[in-house]
């Protein structure tokens, strides 16, 4: 290869029209690739259910609002997994440390505040919320100085993780389930009463699509600025409507998705109302899913806008010359161990929360999961690859094809097991296929 | 004969010695060099050289010696005390993160951030378009990971990532070693700039004709240990091959 100049329209005479617009709109052909499998997914459970069962309920408000609450806990997860494994390690204890922290978190709300503080007090769900984060940090934090500072290999540090973490949770409380949480505890974890509704969720579409606006349009400045090549306008306004597009979208979606009858009847009574003709309330984003979008702009932000997620990367890439260019990767293990386990500690409160309780099952098998998301999204296990959205888009992937498969008709766990361990090796195949074409 | 330099040498490395095991890599071995000069490191390869610069580059911590920096007795535990003292180094494996781009690896752990304190990518690319543009005007990968780069252009970013920030000592060990005979000559003419600008240059360089060249003093090791040093004016080809081969002193060896 020689060297050519940099302009987006280099090559243009053996290029697909295709392949023109994927470099004019600089979109990763990845990202398409993972986008089209989604809604191959999706599309095929809806089929499924219209030709075979007579009524399609897959592409239904209820139904992908009900995905995207179930996605969040190890969506949460998953972003912190591609941290982790890019960085050449593997973090096998997320599912436990859900588990502790969620039976700790449970035994502090239920148990042990509300004598202190009187029950139902406005503290009680903050502090559970706080407690169950900072568990989890400490946890991380703990596990990653062993494998940075005594160099024992993260896969065995975690392995002891996950069997000494859920026999923790099960000592915590012998074995009891804890519940019913803190009530407002429990918004975290969705359900009519936690989310935001339609008004508030038009307020999120307006300033999701401004920040989209707004960035875009800093990006081309900058560009400009210091005259590099710009993409072409058409090009900034297809990603700029595209991206707003899914977002109204969304926002249509779950503004579509009403509240049930109880719910209305509840509601109205507390009013002192009858309800009235024709009620409609909608649900609206729910609560874990705002918050695990504001886990997606923050973890997106740390990796490609700090110097953190800089030499999250390079330590990926090479970790000898990450080390020679003066960055203290030892540190750097336990920080992002310590930034897994805080996530983890994320992902308790809204398990537990959706779940009212804490069981000693919490975040059972959720490592598994966590790391096939990742994976899926095209983290690379050779390390030094890897982006926050692919790990969302993975995780949406394998909740999909989990709850699809109950939709459908096929809840047995062994069918969903067999379902998500051939689409795992399967998108690691064509990501493989992918690789060695660009090459 | 004797150093030619007289007064305080910019960088002095007093009886060095580490070991990996049982292997002394560099056994007692003392190098100075002052401002404006060029000094070359020379023998087999398992000599020790590398092992020697990287003691001064903080890669690797000696195991006995002292380093002198202008005179000044400092303690050099990681690389980002070698970077403290104005030391930069192109290294033999080049050090490259492969999966970042050019303006990442030249940057990587000194990134330029705005007043937000978030990673100024353009800003980076655009430095990195304006020091490339001097070294090596051809190279335009600026968008791709350096895996895509050839060996060539891989070097260039390695020697662009220790000119950029402003060296006093400068550490080059075989930065020729995947170049064409245009880039080599490149290289020459940057060397001697730099040392015109007054830099202090550790090279490490197995062509004899470019020693010969370049250097104005050469230190020649065997088995970790110092065979002698000349003044490359002094001495003809054959004296520093026989230094390195044999590991024989001629008597203007010093
Ligand atoms: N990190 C290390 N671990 C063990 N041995 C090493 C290490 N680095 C260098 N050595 C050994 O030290 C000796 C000198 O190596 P080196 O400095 O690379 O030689 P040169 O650069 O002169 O070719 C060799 O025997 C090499 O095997
Ligand atoms: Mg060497």
């Amino acid at each position: 290869m020689s060297d050519t100049p940099h302009s987006p329209q280099t090559n243009s005479k053996t290029e697909s029209a295709f392949g023109r617009f994927l470099r004019a709109t600089e979109i990763d052909p990845r990202l398409l690739g993972m986008l089209g499998a989604l809604l191959l997914i999706w599309v095929g459970f809806h089929a499924y259910g219209a030709l075979v069962l007579g009524e399609g309920s897959f592409l239904t408000p209820r139904n992908l609002w009900n995905l995207s609450v179930q996605t969040a806990s190890i969506g949460i997860m998953a972003t912190g997994m591609v941290l982790v494994i890019i960085t050449r390690n593997i973090d096998l204890s997320v599912g436990s440390i859900v588990g502790v922290v969620g039976m700790y978190a449970g035994l502090l709300q239920v148990e042990w505040l509300p004598p202190v503080l009187g029950l139902g007090h406005p503290a009680i769900w903050i502090l559970a919320v706080v407690f169950g984060i900072a568990l989890g940090a400490v946890i991380g934090a703990l596990q990653g100085t062993l494998i940075a500072y005594l160099a024992i290999p993260s896969f065995i540090v975690t392995l002891g993780g996950l069997m000494l973490w859920r026999g923790m949770a099960f000592l915590a409380s012998s074995g009891r389930t804890i519940s019913p949480v803190d009530s407002t505890f429990a918004l975290l974890g969705g359900g009519p009463y936690g989310a935001i509704g339609a008004t508030g969720s038009w307020i999120v579409c307006a300033l999701a699509a401004a920040g989209v606006i707004w960035m875009m349009i800093r990006g081309r400045a900058a560009r400009k600025l210091h005259g590099f090549a710009l993409r072409p306008i058409w090009a900034e306004y297809f990603v700029g409507g595209l991206s707003c597009g899914v977002i109204i979208i969304a926002t249509l979606v779950v503004n579509a998705y009403p509240w049930p009858k109880g719910i209305l009847k509840d509601y109205y009574a507390k009013l002192g109302q009858e309800v009235p003709e024709g009620a409609f309330i909608a649900h609206g984003f729910a609560y874990p899913v705002l918050i695990m979008a504001l886990v997606v702009l923050a973890m997106t932000v740390l990796m490609t806008r700090t110097r953190f997620g800089r030499y999250v990367f390079a330590i990926g890439g090479n970790p000898e010359a990450a080390a020679l260019s003066g960055i203290n990767t030892r540190a750097m293990t336990v920080k992002i161990f310590m930034l897994m386990g805080a996530l983890a500690g994320v992902a308790a409160v809204i398990a537990s929360a959706r779940l009212n309780s804490a069981t000693n099952a919490l975040g059972d098998l959720d490592e598994l999961m966590v790391i096939a998301a990742a994976v899926v999204g095209g983290t690379s296990l050779a390390g030094g690859v890897g982006t926050i959205y692919g790990a969302i888009i993975g995780a949406l992937v394998l909740v999909s094809l989990q709850t699809g498969m109950v939709l459908i008709g096929f809840g047995d766990g062994s069918y969903r097991k067999i379902v998500i361990g051939l689409a795992l090796v399967l998108a690691v195949y064509l990501d493989i296929i992918y690789r060695k074409r660009i090459k | 004969m004797s150093n030619p330099n007289t007064g305080t040498p910019l960088v002095e490395l007093r009886d060095i010695s580490i070991a990996f095991g049982g292997i002394k890599a560099v056994d007692h071995v003392s190098v100075d060099l002052y401002p404006g000069e060029v000094v070359g490191l020379l023998g087999h390869n398992g000599a020790g050289k590398s092992t020697l610069i990287k003691c001064l580059s903080g890669a690797y911590q000696k195991d006995a010696g002292q380093i002198l920096i202008n005179g000044h007795e400092v303690e050099i535990d990681d690389p980002r005390d070698a970077r403290a003292h104005n030391i930069e180094t192109i290294y033999q494996t080049l050090a490259l993160a492969d999966n970042l781009d050019a303006a990442s690896n030249l940057f990587l752990g000194r990134e330029l951030v705005n007043s937000f304190g978030f990673v100024d990518e353009t800003r980076m690319e655009a430095e990195t378009r304006k020091i490339m543009g001097r070294l090596n005007p051809n190279f335009q990968k600026f968008n791709v990971p350096v895996s895509a780069l050839s060996g060539g252009q891989r070097q260039s970013v390695a020697i662009a990532r220790a000119v950029y920030f402003n060296a006093k000592i400068l550490i080059m060990d075989e930065p020729t070693a995947a170049l064409g005979p245009h880039e080599t000559q490149m290289v020459a003419e940057l060397i001697q700039e730099l040392k015109a600008q007054g830099l202090g240059i550790f090279l490490i360089e197995h062509d004899i004709h470019s020693v010969m060249k370049l250097c104005d003093r050469a230190v020649v090791m065997k088995n970790g240990q110092r065979v002698g040093c000349v003044n490359v004016g002094d001495v003809t080809d054959d004296d520093i091959l026989g230094m390195i081969i044999m590991g024989k002193k001629p008597p203007q060896a010093y």
